[in-house]
């Protein structure tokens, strides 16, 4: 979808502000709210790619003027109501008033800790051979999905060149929606500072993005 | 926030979805075992050790996976080496992808919108507003981690460190300086 957390190339939003000595967590709220996403994941409520959806998909408004911890809060509690795991009625008493919704891994307990400290697999097995090779030259498509996407709006109708084969993934977009893992070869490609920005650009500048085969058509 | 919050834990908790000491132990976990000493001590073992190195650019997975201190990575790790010809940034534009094995929690401002935003297209205003700057001649690539591939700068070695440990080497080794927004420290700086 073409929504605000789609940043690159935006201008506006000021200086970069590192913070010294910043802590892990600002407020223990935001460390519970990690730890949730973590677990209900973990459980099988959702896939990593279906969260993402639900923070992209908060009102822009919402989305740019909330803390990072906020937009996980507001999109796992949206996502819940939507899959049907927490009720209405539920967040209105503040207590669980309605009957669960079994989970596809059940109960996340303390035995189940360790699987969340360990990244998931991505990689999976192709169907079909890759259509591109490093050194190619492929256009990323002028495609506008209104659902989920990786591929960032400021790459689009620009040609680059394939860089690296990371073999065939899990697709997010298809992922997000549910609608299976779909996998796809993904490729880093690599793209001018001025193929993206114009002739003014800083010509010392290359930009990659990983993009999966669907993105991509021969230039 | 804080009772939002806690209403919807009470509320996956009374459901039997999560049990709260479960919570506990992944925060806990994340305070103590994942930050950037993890990758500091893959970066001095490249600097330290060629053959290491090779294998790390090679297939950073596997080549971090073979160092038993370092936390499993999963899938596909890329490590990305400096050179006086070419500066690496990673940047995640939609979201804050970050090899957490590695660097721990991503920062705020690698979350924000200022450097999600501009990353990708003036690199050399954003590392001027970490107090950095690249001979012009530099070519600067930037990383958007777009996919599930994790990206870890390897920096240059700080010169005056002949003959230096691995261990004293991976305290010279910043945060930023492997996501591509800093240098590692010079020796002799105060830590």
């Amino acid at each position: 979808m073409n929504g605000v957390h789609d940043m690159g190339g935006m201008d506006g939003f000021g200086k970069v502000e590192p913070e010294p000595n910043e802590p892990m967590f600002h407020t223990e709220w935001e460390a519970r709210v990690l730890a949730m996403v973590r677990a209900m994941g973990a459980a099988g409520a959702f896939n990593i790619d279906t969260s993402r959806y639900y923070r992209e998909a908060l009102p822009p408004h919402v989305y740019l003027s909330s803390s990072y911890y906020k937009k996980w809060l507001l999109g796992l509690e949206d996502l819940l109501l939507d899959k049907g795991f927490i009720a209405a009625a539920d967040m209105a008493a503040g207590h669980a008033v309605q009957p669960p919704k079994p989970l596809k891994r059940g109960k996340f307990a303390l035995e189940d800790v360790e699987r969340v400290m360990v990244r998931g697999q991505f990689g999976r097995k192709p169907a079909a051979d890759p259509r591109f090779k490093s050194g190619d030259r492929v256009r990323a498509k002028n495609i506008h999905p209104v659902t989920h996407t990786r591929l960032p709006r400021y790459v689009r109708g620009h040609v680059g060149v394939i860089e690296r084969d990371h073999g065939c993934h899990v697709f997010p977009d298809s992922a997000a929606m549910e609608a299976g893992e779909n996998p796809q070869w993904l490729y880093t490609v690599v793209f001018g500072g001025r193929e993206l920005w114009g002739d003014d650009a800083d010509p010392t500048v290359m930009i990659s993005i990983d993009a999966f085969e669907p993105y991509l058509e021969p230039a | 926030m804080e009772l939002r919050v806690r209403a919807l834990e009470t509320i996956l908790t009374e459901k039997g979805y999560i049990d709260p000491a479960a919570l506990d132990a992944i925060i806990q976990a994340y305070e103590t075992r994942i930050g950037p000493h993890n990758g500091a001590q893959v970066v001095a073992r490249a600097w330290t050790d060629p053959a290491f190195k090779r294998a790390l650019l090679e297939d950073a997975t596997r080549a971090v996976s073979t160092l038993g201190h370092v936390s499993r990575v999963g899938d596909h790790l890329v490590a990305v080496e400096n050179t006086a010809q070419r500066h690496n940034m990673v940047v995640c534009t939609l979201c804050s992808c970050y090899p957490w094995e590695m660097l721990g929690l991503p920062p705020v401002w690698y979350k924000a919108a200022p450097y999600r935003s501009r990353a990708v297209k003036d690199p050399r205003g954003v590392l001027a507003d970490f107090g950095v700057s690249l001979p012009k001649e530099t070519e600067i690539r930037v990383w958007d981690s777009t996919a599930e591939t994790r990206f870890l700068v390897l920096p240059m070695r700080p010169e005056g460190t002949e003959g230096w440990s691995e261990q004293q080497l991976a305290a010279l080794v910043t945060r930023d300086s492997m996501i591509g927004t800093g240098f590692p420290k010079s020796p002799g700086a105060p830590s």
